[in-house]
């Protein structure tokens, strides 16, 4: 073994050195490993303040290495708002889901957007509910199958997919919208730097960024881990478009990353 | 410095809440408590606070949530439905044991209800509200001078328990102007606050704000560890008021607004030579229990006099434990009971035979 | 010289990591670890190019690059 190797690659200071309790293939490991990464490279762990949601990211309170407050049911955006106006020199960021922040929490995420809050929030969509056992989402495909759409998402009855950057796109309020994807590990590094963009505008005051990312549920989607991120590619991303739609350096016109 | 003004009870609560150390006010506009949120409005700028008018009472308790568990002292008000609302976030304060003050100018119900005022919320306020085992501290404030007194008595309650506390008003109160005194406080009796999420720093354990609990029976112990708080704050909190029970035979229980009416026919009836004494709790949780027991144990009966169906009453006859009658003489819906009909109940219950 | 260590015990064989490696060199491992699974593991280290992409890819963090 070569003794005069250097890591390039390992477990991020602001990631606990414990066993994430998510399913085998679950994407949200390696999202909350580009947060970590992101709150290490910003050397802000000791003054971040993390805000988990309901669902299957319940507990990542044990898995980020910050203090962190638990969330009611898509209340992540107001309780991020309370924090960052009791700690305007700190760094907060929510991380919730589709079920979380685009349907029992709309009107906070819109809201706390709305406000240009300058907190952080990472939306996990992955068109499914996971924890409570793979119900629809408003993020559900057409005619995609759930436990509670088990013939196919009925676009006539029961809506379209949300399109939630799209929609927060419309406020005058955001400093920073994108969507990234996590199928593939190019991709995987723009997620990171779009994270790493979102913390850098909290940081410098711009205000509210979010980061929707294309993620996967293979227990829930019925599907192996590698089969789910194919799918990801091959039907998510035509429905939920990559890219930068806001930033400080263009408020108005969207652009790729 | 001592000021004399005139002020409502509204503004009162907001001016007690200013004086008493809180710097962040979350809430939604309803009536009949809308001038709190305005005068927060104007005030919180001018001692450095934040006001924010959230998009709902739902996100306003979640902000209140959030900046109580970052150390603030932090407070929130609503009417009847909008408690109700914030019952969910409330309960998660409570199981996360962040110290908030809640000030409900409560309203007529069920339902959307009327806009004035009532004490139709005294299970709610008392017995939790929302789910899960649970209790806030409740103060019931019965004059413009106590809405204002009684938020630094809540902030200090909720900060030393770590247990939100509530400020349960009613529309009269809120809309009532009464001459008060304004002193300042000089000690605010702010505790450190350790656990609080500020980040963390210099190498310290990391902090959590938090109320699931999934493992074992971790939730037992959690439940456990804030039920052994709730009987210290039984012992050490409760507070009531009484006048004249030591010869009476008859003693009106009432609260808040009831209290003053009650009061006002007891001394009718003083004059008319019954024995009537008045009972009020002042907290109504912790609840006086023991001291309506002793005044069961003496043979007092009583009257209980509520702007509701009748809601207290329940814990007063818990109290009495069957020694003695409880009667109840209330108007609801937003209707007030008039000095003269609770006099005309005393004098009824006082000529019975056997009794006066 | 590049090199990967994969923590088996934090692996939980869901196969992400073999799917991202170019040079096809990830495979499953035989036999299980102690919560049951059939960790992944590198067949010819010699050529390994430190390319991180399983890493990337790996949802558990349990692989380590070094170069």
């Amino acid at each position: 073994m070569d003794k005069t190797a250097t890591q390039v690659f390992g477990r991020p200071q602001s990631l606990q050195d414990r066993v994430l309790h998510y399913c085998p293939g679950c994407t949200h490991g390696i999202v909350h490993r580009l947060v970590a990464e992101t709150i290490d490279e910003l050397g802000v762990r000791e003054k971040t303040v993390g805000i988990s949601p309901v669902g299957c990211a319940v507990t990542a309170y044990n898995y980020f290495n910050c203090d962190m407050q638990q969330a009611a049911h898509g209340r992540a955006p107001a309780v991020a708002t309370a924090i960052k106006r009791v700690l305007p020199d700190g760094v907060v960021f929510t991380y919730q889901g589709d079920g979380d922040l685009a349907s029992i929490g709309m009107a906070e995420i819109v809201h706390a957007a709305n406000r240009n809050e300058k907190v952080t929030v990472i939306f996990i969509n992955n068109a499914i509910y996971g924890m409570t056992g793979g119900q629809m989402a408003p993020t559900t495909l057409p005619g995609q199958k759930t436990t509670t759409s088990p013939y196919g998402r009925d676009v006539n009855t029961m809506g379209y997919p949300i399109k939630v950057v799209e929609l927060l796109n419309t406020l005058t309020g955001p400093a920073y919208l994108a969507r990234v994807s996590v199928h593939d590990p190019k991709n995987v590094q723009k997620a990171k730097e779009a994270v790493r963009k979102a913390f850098e505008i909290q940081v410098a005051g711009k205000g509210f960024s979010l980061v929707e990312v294309l993620s996967t549920c293979p227990t829930n989607w019925g599907m192996s881990p590698v089969e789910a991120l194919k799918w990801l590619e091959a039907n998510m991303i035509p429905q939920y478009p990559l890219g930068v739609l806001r930033s400080p350096e263009s408020k108005e016109a969207p652009n790729d990353i | 410095m001592v000021e004399r003004v005139m002020m409502k009870g509204n503004e009162a609560i907001a001016e007690g809440a200013i004086r008493a150390g809180c710097r962040f006010f979350f809430g939604y506009p309803i009536t009949p408590q809308n001038e709190i949120p305005e005068y927060m409005s104007r005030r919180m700028p001018e001692v450095g606070g934040t006001f924010i008018q959230a998009e709902s009472e739902v996100s306003a308790i979640n902000m209140v949530y959030g900046a109580g568990g970052a150390g603030a002292r932090v407070m929130t008000s609503s009417s009847s439905p909008g408690i109700s609302l914030k019952m969910e976030g409330i309960s998660y304060i409570a199981g996360a044991e962040v110290p908030c003050v809640i000030v409900n100018v409560s309203r007529g119900g069920p339902g959307l209800g009327g806009l004035s005022p009532s004490q139709a919320d005294y299970f709610q306020a008392t017995k939790g509200g929302g789910h899960g085992d649970y209790r806030l501290i409740v103060f019931a404030p019965s004059t413009v001078q106590e809405c204002l007194d009684m938020m630094f008595d809540a902030f200090v309650a909720t900060d030393k328990y770590r247990n939100p506390a509530m400020v349960l008003a009613d529309g009269l109160l809120g809309q009532m102007m009464e001459p008060v005194t304004l002193h300042e406080i000089t000690d605010l009796k702010i505790p450190p606050k350790p656990w609080a999420t500020t980040g963390a720093t210099g190498g310290r354990p990391l902090n959590l704000i938090n109320s699931l609990g999934l493992v074992g029976e971790e939730l037992e112990r959690i439940n456990q560890r804030i039920q052994a708080k709730y009987r210290e704050i039984e012992a050490n909190e409760v507070r009531f008021e009484e006048e004249n029970t030591a010869d009476a035979d008859l003693v009106l229980v009432a609260y808040g607004t009831s209290a003053r009416i009650a009061r006002a026919a007891a001394n009718k009836a003083r004059i008319q030579g019954k024995k009537v004494g008045i009972f009020r709790p002042v907290t109504l949780w912790p609840f006086p229990y023991q001291q309506l027991t002793d005044l069961a144990k003496a043979g007092k009966r009583f009257l209980v006099v509520e702007m509701s169906v009748g809601q207290m009453v329940e814990d007063v006859r818990l109290a009495a434990g069957g020694l003695v009658s409880v009667d109840f003489y209330g108007r609801f819906n937003g209707a007030i009971p008039s000095v003269t009909e609770v006099y005309n109940e005393v004098m009824k219950l006082t000529s019975k035979q056997g009794v006066a | 010289m590049a090199r990967v260590d994969f923590n088996v015990e934090r692996c939980k064989g869901c196969e992400l990591c073999i799917s991202a490696c170019p040079k096809k060199i990830i495979r499953l491992s035989e036999g299980f670890n102690s919560k049951g699974y059939r960790p992944a593991e590198v067949i010819d280290q010699a050529q390994c190019i430190g390319c991180a992409f399983c890493a990337r890819m790996c949802p558990d963090v349990v692989i380590e690059v070094y170069k």
